[in-house]
């Protein structure tokens, strides 16, 4: 039992890092919604290792507010920035360059 | 290219004392005596069988009062910030379609949403949930209404409302406190019952509900104000 | 267990640092910023956690009398439950102004606003 705890939140955190090395690093035009759900995906593991350590309050709180709210507030403001935008100019946001809405 | 030499070197200070914090921490094996106290107390003193929900509600109740003030300047400002400058002329946008599965599926989820999220937060002194959770349920609850017909519009006075009364009925149930029990935000201005009953644990159940119609109702209100900003053309 | 979640909050803390100091786009700095509130938040929960104790919640298991010998320190889930909410409320203020800024100069990327520099 112990071992399977143990086995299981190593995958829970190996799985996080790698979430959120993608959510930063990830580069392109289309690339901000993948960088937003994979910060929806961080919190998502972050919920059920709260609950491996007991403690589950802090769990259904992450669950609900974290991986639920955050990502839709987020989502609703890219739709509107989206909605305006004229050109898709060629950007990974590192770029320096002009208007950018990515 | 400097730019990014420093970043990594800053990283790496900050990497230096967290590794050093990491490994000189060594877990307790007893309880300290703080957490003693609210292990032993919470039943006898508060009725709650749910600890957390002491500790927030009660023993670091003023906590709580600041947190929930917290949101609300938060919400308010969100609300502030994206009205000002705004056309006040309601365009007529057009209606997006969004299809049978979803208009049908949310007037049959919806409500049973937003019964989930009472039930969290008035069984907050029995299981883990409470207030913060069950208002952040029922603003997903809110929210799927707007996804499932874009141009809904909420009445902010009603949202507002329901804000201002639960905030002002928590103050007033803590101030309560002052007079009949042993101080402010005390929850045995009513009596704390058997552990483990629905009506128990005093004034916690009352005093959650409100904080969690609050906080849904704080958490829709900054939803719909994003919701509404206006097309730029 | 405690080290290894700790260790996971302190990196998450690292990488959110790391995604807000080098992005130009506003909105990828606040998901980092995200990150780097969600590792603080295992870091504390992880100092709470004991060894071969179970969740503070009394019930037919964990019984009044013997709770104290049972259950791990409910305190810092306490300050976290209030982090959590917190740290939305804050994430939804830097969203609002993001956008404002957006609308008042038409790009998301910080190299174009120059106003205070020097």
């Amino acid at each position: 039992m112990n071992i399977l705890m143990t086995g299981m939140s190593a995958v829970l955190c190996i799985a996080m890092l790698g979430a959120a090395l993608l959510a930063i690093r990830v580069k392109g035009d289309d690339s901000l919604p993948l960088s937003i759900l994979a910060a929806g995906l961080v919190s998502l593991f972050a919920s059920v290792l709260f609950l491996i350590l007991a403690a589950p309050d802090v769990a259904m709180t992450e669950a609900a507010i974290g991986s639920g709210l955050t990502t839709f507030l987020f989502f609703f403001l890219l739709a509107r920035i989206r909605g305006t935008a004229q050109t898709v100019d060629k950007n990974d946001g590192s770029a320096l360059d002009g208007r950018d809405y990515d | 290219m400097i730019k990014r030499f420093i970043t990594l070197l800053l990283l790496a200070g900050i990497g230096a004392i967290f590794a050093s914090l990491l490994f000189t921490y060594v877990p307790d094996s007893e309880l300290n005596r703080t957490a003693d106290y609210y292990a032993g107390h919470t039943a006898s003193d508060i009725g709650a069988a749910n600890i957390v929900t002491a500790i927030i509600v009660t023993y670091r109740g003023l906590d709580t009062l600041g947190e929930v003030t917290v949101l609300f300047l938060a919400s308010s400002i969100v609300g502030l910030v994206l009205s000002l400058g705004q056309k006040q002329h309601k365009t007529q946008r057009n209606r997006v379609a969004v299809g049978e599965l979803l208009t049908t599926g949310s007037r049959f989820l919806a409500p049973l949403i937003m019964l989930l999220g009472v039930y969290v937060f008035v069984n907050g002194h029995l299981t883990p949930g409470g207030g913060f959770q069950g208002g952040a349920i029922i603003a997903s609850g809110m929210l799927l209404l707007l996804l499932a017909d874009p141009l809904r519009h909420f009445s902010h006075t009603l949202i507002a409302t329901l804000e201002s009364f639960s905030g002002l009925s928590y103050v007033a149930l803590g101030v309560l406190g002052l007079f009949m029990a042993g101080g402010f935000l005390d929850n045995r201005i009513l009596p704390t019952g058997t552990l483990g009953e629905l009506i128990s644990a005093g004034a916690i159940p009352l005093i959650y509900s409100l904080i969690g119609l609050k906080v849904g109702a704080e958490f829709s209100s900054m939803l719909a104000s994003l919701s509404e900003t206006e097309d730029m053309k | 267990m405690i080290y290894m979640a700790m260790a996971t909050g302190f990196l998450l803390i690292l990488i959110g640092f790391y995604g807000a100091l080098t992005n130009h786009n506003l909105l990828r700095m606040i998901v980092a910023f995200t990150l780097a509130n969600t590792g603080v938040n295992i870091v504390i929960v992880a100092i709470g956690y004991m060894h071969g104790r179970t969740a503070p919640i009394l019930d037919a298991a964990v019984t009044a009398s013997a709770a104290a010998a049972r259950i791990i320190d409910p305190v810092p889930q306490a300050l976290v439950l209030t982090a959590i909410v917190i740290g939305l409320g804050v994430t939804a203020l830097m969203l609002a102004y993001a956008y404002k800024l957006y609308e008042r100069k038409g790009t998301l990327d910080i190299a174009q606003y120059t106003d205070l520099k020097w």
